[in-house]
């Protein structure tokens, strides 16, 4: 297959990326840097071209980002063929063929999967079809939802506590709309930073003025004769008078289309192994097939090889440029992929970064500034070695924390740093059981 | 392992080395982290010294590495003893140390309240008279013949521009003179030797604090549009500067603006006057001039090392720094280093890419770097601009002793007259 010219690698050969979005813009420019020199399709669901999600619960509800700038910047010219607004329903390893949701057929050469995650939906049967009803995953949920907050709503309802949740709720509270945010878990951001620090953005969140309901889940969402929200029935048996809810309950891995590929596909993703490329089934690298981004599940160095996926910007990136590297290498040539997870959200004004695997941490500890001020890192250990780290405003250590990480540095961190706090206790690090298996 | 080889700072010191250091520093770049004779450890490299820069376990708190509790402790012996056989011994003043030498949390106080004075505006605000000042010195050259680039520009712009934006009156900056050499002297270890030079260094800095005590006094009366005024004014969420902070914060941004950009901008004549078709690039092409000075951050920067103390023990580059030792980054080897910068021997004013450390990195990066990337922009695009066939009267020209701020002490310029 690889030959060499001088216009470039592989000129005869197709490889088709599926998942338009970050991971497959970034796959398919590091095809292009690395010289490829083949026909590229990239074949996505949605209508737009690839787009930045970050901003999606945060600066484009808020309104200080307009939805049309959030098209991600292209670094290389591609030179792809983009079929968009068609999503990918079936896979034939065999044949070497994609079955598309237009009725065609696409063959490759090679192929990268990278379709992501979706927004778990809320059911029709508890109110999920009502109008004031939101999920946040994709462009048009963003602007959508933006209009309705810049209509000044009554109070608006937010089910789940985790990232996305705790980020619309600080918008909310920014466009100074009433807020009720209902998690399942003691804390916010349990299953991401666990109860410990959860806590201390319980603490944040109420400061805020949210209305926080932890240990409580959303029964129902109900609506008057026109179909329009009008309150939501909590477990503890509450009612709550709402205009807007938004469903933040996680997301959902898009491998339901390889059903019967006979690829290593279910809900908790696709498994590939640290070079990026898919299993099968039975466990057995596919040749030619390779994945990326928040789909993928591959093994983790830092927790000896258990498969995890990943699902951050910065993995995306990483794991693209792995997957496309090694899908132009010979097998000897192959790199590994030793991504260490890195994350941010803002929220109430808080830059909050992390390093490592939070969930996969025993302790934690606050190891530098000051938690009363939101202003401060703790670490992560598991097992007498950290493993994870997160900041408050802090971000500018997280380098050398990723870098004690790496090295398997000792937990408890010996750093003597000049701004530690006084009283330095390693506590548990309080995650849901199920966290501990991603 | 840790090696004792012949990576010896003290060849820093040396000043044999002072007009052309990169040679031995590249020598030193062999052995990344290299313990010292003294238990002081030397780091050259740009990815040991950049990491060090960003590592928690490293302080710039003088008073917590071994060396300098021992002086300390010294010092203290030495007063008990005069003080036992009789003899009058002055109290030592209490000192709070300027931001650079302080740790966050306190650290970081006190520059929110710099940084939330000297604003990107204050700073733009400041380029017309800049121009200005640049154009009345070389202005007075207008038959050409002999200029001294130090002593007729590149050492009164920065300390005009710093008064200024202080709210010192001009009147005033000639006293500072005296004051800022043996005060930035005090980065130097090469030079504070003697008993009589620590007298020297303690005199210049009471008579600083003094003056700038009696500054703000003036300025608490009657508050101007400048930096001290707005610093005395300025609030924050841990508390505001108080009178000694403010004081050790000024005497610091004085000596800051006197010792620095005065090397950046000699620096970058002598370069260019080294190089004809340097010359004429820039001549040719003004906006060379940001990339330029950028690459002369890099090349031939103004601050070679600076210390710190590590707070524990850290393993880096196959050696373990001990808590407390000394810890030498030297900076401007990092910038040179060929692992990080293609050619880096040479002088490319495009270069792409330059993470050079002129202003360090972190969270001691350089607040002035904007004011002194102005300063250096415009002071050196006129040179360049105006000076008709400018020739080095001396090469190398003669260098000052520091060897941490380092820079010629006079760069004798003959030319033919000057441009409009």
């Amino acid at each position: 297959m690889s030959n060499h010219s001088s216009q470039g690698l592989r000129k005869d050969e197709h490889i088709v990326i599926v998942g338009a979005s970050l991971a497959g813009l970034r796959a398919a420019e590091a095809l292009r840097r690395r010289d490829f020199a083949g026909q590229i399709t990239i074949v996505g669901d949605e209508k737009y071209a690839p787009y930045d999600r970050p901003p999606l619960s945060k600066h484009v509800l808020t309104g200080h980002l307009p939805i049309e700038h959030t098209p991600l910047a292209m670094l290389e010219d591609v030179r792809a063929t983009w079929i968009l607004g068609v999503a990918a329903t079936a896979l034939d390893v065999e044949q070497r063929q994609l079955s598309l949701s237009n009725g065609e057929r696409l063959h490759f050469d090679q192929l990268l999967i990278a379709t992501g995650t979706r927004a778990r939906p809320w059911p029709e049967e508890r109110g999920g079809k009502l109008d004031g009803v939101f999920l946040i995953r994709d462009r048009d949920d963003s602007q959508q939802l933006r209009e309705r907050l810049a209509r000044k709503p009554g109070r608006v309802l937010i089910a789940g506590g985790g990232f996305i949740g705790c980020e619309v709720a600080s918008v909310c509270r920014e466009l100074d709309l009433e807020v009720t945010l209902v998690e399942r878990g003691p804390t916010p951001l349990y299953g991401a930073l666990g109860s410990s620090m959860g806590s201390i953005v319980a603490r944040l969140q109420q400061q805020h003025g949210v209305d926080l309901r932890t240990r409580t889940t959303v029964e129902s969402f109900e609506g008057d004769a026109a179909g329009r929200l009008c309150r939501a029935r909590l477990s503890d048996g509450s009612v709550v008078e709402i205009d807007v809810a938004i469903v933040a309950l996680g997301a959902l891995h898009n491998t339901e289309w390889l059903q019967g590929s006979g690829l290593a596909a279910d809900e908790r993703g696709l498994v590939c192994d640290t070079y990026s490329r898919v299993l099968d089934a039975q466990g057995q690298v596919v040749e030619g097939i390779f994945t990326a981004g928040d789909v993928a599940r591959w093994p983790q160095h830092l927790c000896d090889g258990d498969l995890i996926a990943v699902e951050h910007w910065g993995n995306a990136v990483d794991q693209a440029e792995n997957a496309a590297g090694n899908m132009l290498s010979a097998e000897t040539d192959y790199r590994a992929y030793k991504h260490i997870p890195a994350f941010w959200s803002s929220q109430f004004g808080i830059n909050i970064k992390a390093v490592g695997l939070p969930n996969r941490g025993d302790e934690v500890m606050v190891t530098q500034g000051s938690v009363e001020r939101y202003r401060f890192v703790a670490a992560y250990g598991r097992q007498g070695r950290i493993i994870a780290a997160v900041s408050f405003d802090q971000g500018r250590w997280l380098e050398a924390y990723n870098t004690l990480i790496e090295e398997g540095a000792t937990y408890p961190p010996q750093l003597a740093a000049a701004d530690q706090p006084e009283n330095m206790q390693s506590q548990p690090a309080g995650f849901p059981a199920m966290a501990r298996h991603a | 392992m840790t090696q004792k080889s012949k990576i010896d700072f003290k060849q820093i010191l040396d000043h044999s080395h002072i007009a052309n250091p990169y040679p031995l520093y590249a020598q030193f770049r062999e052995t990344p982290v290299a313990l010292q004779e003294d238990g002081s450890y030397l780091v050259s490299t740009y990815n040991e010294v950049v990491s060090l820069l960003h590592d928690p376990r490293i302080s710039s708190d003088m008073r917590k590495s071994d060396a300098q509790k021992r002086f300390m402790q010294q010092a203290k012996q030495k007063r008990e003893e005069m003080i036992a056989q009789g003899q009058q011994v002055e109290e030592p003043e209490e000192i709070v140390p300027a931001f650079i030498f302080q740790d966050p949390p306190n650290h970081d106080r006190l520059r929110r309240i710099v940084t939330s004075q000297l604003t990107p505006e204050r700073v733009e605000n400041m380029s017309s008279h800049i121009e200005q000042i640049v154009k009345e010195h070389l202005d007075k050259h207008a038959q050409g013949g002999q200029i001294d680039i130090v002593d007729d520009l590149a050492y009164p712009l920065p300390v005009t521009v710093i008064c200024q934006l202080l709210g010192v009156p001009r009147e005033d900056e000639a006293q500072f003179h005296a004051w800022a050499e043996p005060l930035a002297s005090v980065l130097d270890p090469g030079q504070v030797q003697t008993e009589e030079q620590q007298k020297q260094i303690m005199q210049a800095g009471r008579q600083m604090r003094e003056y700038m005590g009696q500054l703000l006094q003036k300025l608490k009366a009657q508050p101007g549009d400048n930096l001290l005024s707005g610093m005395m004014a300025a609030d924050d969420i841990d508390g505001a500067m108080s009178p000694r902070e403010l004081i050790s914060t000024a005497v610091l941004l004085l000596i800051a603006g006197h010792e620095t950009t005065v090397n950046l901008i000699t620096n970058g004549t002598l370069a260019m006057l080294r190089s004809p078709e340097l010359l004429e690039r820039l001549r040719q092409d003004p906006e060379l001039i940001i990339t330029y000075v950028e690459e002369l951050l890099r090349y031939d920067p103004p601050v070679h090392f600076r210390t710190r103390t590590a707070l524990a023990d850290i393993q880096i580059a196959g050696t373990t720094i001990p808590q407390g030792a000394t810890i030498i980054l030297v900076l401007a080897s990092g910038s040179h280093d060929g692992q990080r910068f293609e050619r880096s021997e040479e002088l490319i004013p495009d270069r792409q890419g330059n993470e050079h450390l002129g202003f360090g990195s972190g969270l001691h990066y350089c607040v002035g770097a904007p004011l002194a990337r102005v300063e250096a922009h415009i002071a050196l695009g006129e040179i360049s601009r105006r000076l008709i066939e400018p020739k080095l009267a001396l090469d190398p020209p003669p260098y000052r002793d520091n060897a941490a701020l380092r820079g010629p002490r006079h760069l004798p310029v003959n030319f033919k007259g000057l441009r409009s």
